[in-house]
């Protein structure tokens, strides 16, 4: 027989890493939408009307 | 999908390299492989910034349809031996959590190539990924020995979702691109299928050796070959590729027709050996044949996309020399 605990404690390692590396996916989503959103404004933010 | 509802209750919380498994990793290289292919030889340039965006969206997308693959067919991947090791059929991955990666990556990719490229490219994208997932998995797959003929297009489309990113059109060389992939697919997969076909036919999917036989599956080979070899040989005269293409398409051609040839005249997939009733890719008795044309395949696909990568990267573009 195994270990509970011990198998609770597994679990709670693979969820926390699972859930850093779908935090991670949202981060570099967020920047991702930010760099495009720069680049496609690029000179253009300099060139409308003031 | 009763099977898929009963495989999706996993024991244990699912590890993040599972999750990543549900996106098909090496089916994503390919597709980014060949549409950055499409994307260099598009006759105008994007920033690489919002290029290497872009094809990370197609990456994703294709990702995200291989999701929603493994969740439908779950039932279908837990009695093949190539597959029943994925995700979702071995438990690790519940169904559902399956299904709710691909909806929102194929949300978030196709929303970002539209930011990013342009709403062609990203309207493309979402046709391909609703094309593999509703059309190939949920329809033909289980329904009709052409399941990967037709189905074949969604593979096909990466190239021409590159072009369209870079300048918002898709013309008559992306979808050379496009049907050169389209038109190798039936000789690639079938000859796959000569030496698995018995894992199909367990799994109840009608593929071309379990419905039509092993000599009709060779035919066909033989006859999508001989359509084949033209479609690679045309970008060379479209102006897309140059003389290194034309070199490598016909030599890397001949290969492939002599190939298809000795598998049509073999007795591939006609005789099962039991001693080799362990291995997946282990050779069937008279299918040595049909492994050689699926190993050159890959190959020979491989090297045109490269070689018309390496000629646009080199500025040897024929395009702009013929404008």
């Amino acid at each position: 027989m195994s270990d509970p605990i011990r198998q609770d404690e597994a679990a709670a390692k693979t969820r926390r890493a699972r859930n850093i590396v779908l935090a991670l996916g949202l981060v570099v989503f967020v920047i991702l939408v930010y760099v495009v959103t720069v680049f496609q404004m690029g000179a253009n933010v300099l060139e409308r009307p003031i | 999908m009763a099977m898929s509802e009963a495989l999706s209750t996993p024991k244990a919380p699912a590890r993040w390299q599972d999750i990543v498994q549900l996106l098909k990793p090496r089916v994503m290289s390919l597709v980014v492989f060949t549409a950055l292919t499409g994307m260099v030889c598009a006759p105008a340039h994007i920033h690489p910034v919002l290029g290497a965006i872009a094809i990370l969206c197609v990456a994703v997308g294709a990702g995200a349809s291989a999701a929603l693959n493994m969740w439908y067919d779950a039932d279908i991947d837990a009695r093949m031996r190539r597959t029943r090791g994925r995700p979702v059929p071995s438990g690790k991955v519940a169904g559902a959590d399956a299904l709710t990666l691909g909806v929102i990556l194929s949300m978030f990719s196709v929303m970002l190539m539209g930011m990013t490229a342009n709403w062609f490219a990203a309207g493309l994208l979402a046709f391909t990924i609703l094309f593999y997932a509703v059309v190939y998995t949920m329809w033909l797959k289980r329904s009709t020995a052409q399941n990967i003929v037709i189905g074949g297009l969604a593979g096909a489309l990466p190239p021409v979702i590159g072009w369209a990113a870079v300048t918002g059109t898709a013309p008559a060389n992306a979808w050379l691109l496009c049907a050169i992939i389209f038109m190798w697919t039936p000789p690639h997969f079938w000859a796959l299928s000569l030496y698995t076909s018995e894992d199909y036919a367990k799994a109840g999917v009608p593929m071309m050796p379990v419905v039509k036989g092993a000599a009709s599956t060779r035919r066909q080979i033989l006859v999508y070959s001989l359509l084949l070899i033209p479609v690679c040989l045309a970008p060379a005269f479209t102006g897309l590729g140059g003389p290194v293409y034309l070199a490598v398409a016909g030599f890397g051609g001949a290969v492939f027709l002599l190939l298809a040839w000795r598998l049509f005249r073999s007795h591939a997939g006609e005789a099962a050996d039991p001693r080799n009733d362990d291995g997946l890719y282990d050779v069937r008795a008279g299918a040595r044949d049909a492994r050689n044309l699926f190993a050159f395949s890959i190959l020979y696909l491989a090297l045109l996309f490269a070689t018309l990568l390496g000629e646009h990267l080199a500025g040897l573009n024929p395009l702009e020399l013929l404008q």
